[in-house]
């Protein structure tokens, strides 16, 4: 499967919102959008490392690392060439 | 480590709470304190830091071996299980997680070996389940953090020597760790309370309490997101196992007592309303450790449903709880109403997990807000 369809079926999988209220896009700020909460922020901490084999560090912190399809995709690619 | 070597270091904290910490309960709540002695004995044997690994002094137990040892520590002191909760789950967990090496180093080994005692400082006079909305502040000065504002009902605040506290300031909500000792900190135990007496509960005053840039734990402004979720997480994973403990206990107290007490020229268990009571008791006990059985294999696993499911045997496990525990006071009768049966005491402490950790009403909230996406069925058309 492809790294953003991976990243938008976890997203899908984790809405606090119902699945016809959730349309959003690639750049779309899931957050902003209210279409998930911080428990998922922590899940989806949990997922990347578990599903890509990356260690998120303290300094990754930052919700502008996960807020959309497109920065978890940029995220995880740079994580992988900098473990590379 | 083998499950065979995890069991038997279960079996071992049963044969120590039978020994050191049952025969005791009573007395460390008339005390309303922990006596030093057993926290040291708790400590060398590991129980501080048993799901630590190896490299920080831990046990290294999983997390359903863990639940297992917190189950037997549960049942014999409510208490005493309330130090796991806090020191090892709250803010060893956190620790463990999203301390940086230095963190770690300087503070797991001291923890483990009950040298350091931490606990997790949240909620505040006027925030409780808002937990978004603290109102202790952080400002920053040079390479240093000023906190002032106020914490309540921290469970151990009045004996730790770690507090990992949680702020909110200019980037956010920000969790430190604060060290007994800094000017500026104060405790003062927290009397009078239903439940919980030995578990040196505190009230928190931080007064312009200055704290080095070093002691934030994740980064600025992600305290809420990362450190209170990740906290929480295990710490209603150890209230779920709390509350299958004390559903145990009760129940057992509950079996030997109508087996003991005759009524009517015969033994009350043979009354088919006390085996309705006794019926439903086990079958909630079981239930409730199955679903916990559940989230810890889970939570092993990694699994992302390890959230919820450790959610819902939280909600289910204390509702139970205090379900079967008010059942063995009844079956007790008069009895039960009494400080020398120890279902006196279960009933008061089956009460405080249905609040703390999460409310049981925040709980069915989360529940339910999983249930409406998990388990709708888009109707056919007609």
């Amino acid at each position: 499967m492809e790294l953003k369809e991976q990243i938008r079926k976890f997203i899908e999988s984790n809405l606090v919102v119902f699945e016809d209220e959730a349309a959003f896009n690639d750049s779309d700020n899931i957050f902003e959008m209210g279409f998930v909460n911080s428990l998922f922020a922590m899940k989806l901490v949990n997922y990347i490392e578990e599903n890509f084999s990356i260690q998120v560090a303290n300094d990754d912190l930052e919700i502008s690392n996960f807020n959309s399809v497109n920065r978890i995709a940029e995220f995880i690619e740079k994580k992988r060439s900098a473990a590379a | 480590m083998d499950n065979t070597s995890q069991q038997k270091i279960v079996d071992e904290a049963r044969e120590f709470a039978d020994r050191e910490i049952r025969p005791f309960a009573a007395q460390f709540e008339a005390n309303e304190a922990l006596p030093r002695e057993l926290i040291d004995k708790m400590a060398q044997r590991g129980y501080l830091a048993a799901t630590f690994p190896a490299e920080y002094d831990g046990l290294g137990l999983d997390p359903i071996y863990y639940g297992l040892l917190t189950e037997e520590i549960g049942k014999a002191d409510a208490s005493t299980r309330g130090l796991l909760t806090v020191h090892t789950s709250l803010a060893g967990e956190a620790l463990l997680r999203w301390g940086n090496k230095e963190q770690k180093e300087k503070w797991l080994r001291p923890m483990a070996q009950g040298k350091k005692l931490a606990c997790f400082a949240l909620t505040e006079p006027e925030v409780g389940t808002d937990a978004k909305n603290v109102k202790t502040s952080y400002r920053k000065e040079g390479n240093k953090y000023i906190i002032n504002g106020a914490k309540k009902w921290i469970t151990f605040g009045n004996a730790a020597d770690l507090f990992l506290t949680v702020t909110t300031g200019e980037k956010g909500i920000t969790a430190f760790i604060i060290e007994r000792g800094m000017p500026g900190l104060k405790t003062t135990p927290i009397k009078g309370l239903l439940a919980g007496k030995a578990s040196h509960i505190a009230e928190i005053q931080l007064d312009n309490v200055e704290v080095p840039a070093e002691n934030i734990v994740g980064k600025e402004g992600s305290g809420f997101t990362y450190i209170v979720n990740t906290a929480l997480d295990h710490g209603r994973y150890s209230i779920a196992w709390a509350g299958v403990a004390i559903a145990q206990e009760a129940l057992e107290a509950m079996i030997t007592y109508s087996r003991q007490r005759s009524q009517f020229g015969k033994k009350i268990h043979t009354h088919q309303l006390i085996q309705g009571i006794i019926g439903d008791a086990v079958t909630k006990v079981h239930a409730g450790r199955a679903l916990c059985l559940r989230a810890g294999q889970l939570r092993k696993n990694n699994d992302g449903n390890a959230v919820i499911e450790t959610t819902i045997a939280k909600y289910f496990t204390s509702k139970i709880a205090m379900e079967v525990a008010i059942d063995a006071v009844q079956v007790h009768g008069g009895n039960g109403c009494y400080n020398k049966y120890p279902v006196e005491r279960l009933f008061r402490e089956a009460k405080i997990l249905e609040i703390i950790e999460g409310t049981s009403q925040v709980q069915q909230e989360i529940i339910s807000s999983y249930g409406l996406r998990a388990y709708f069925k888009p109707p056919a058309k007609i």
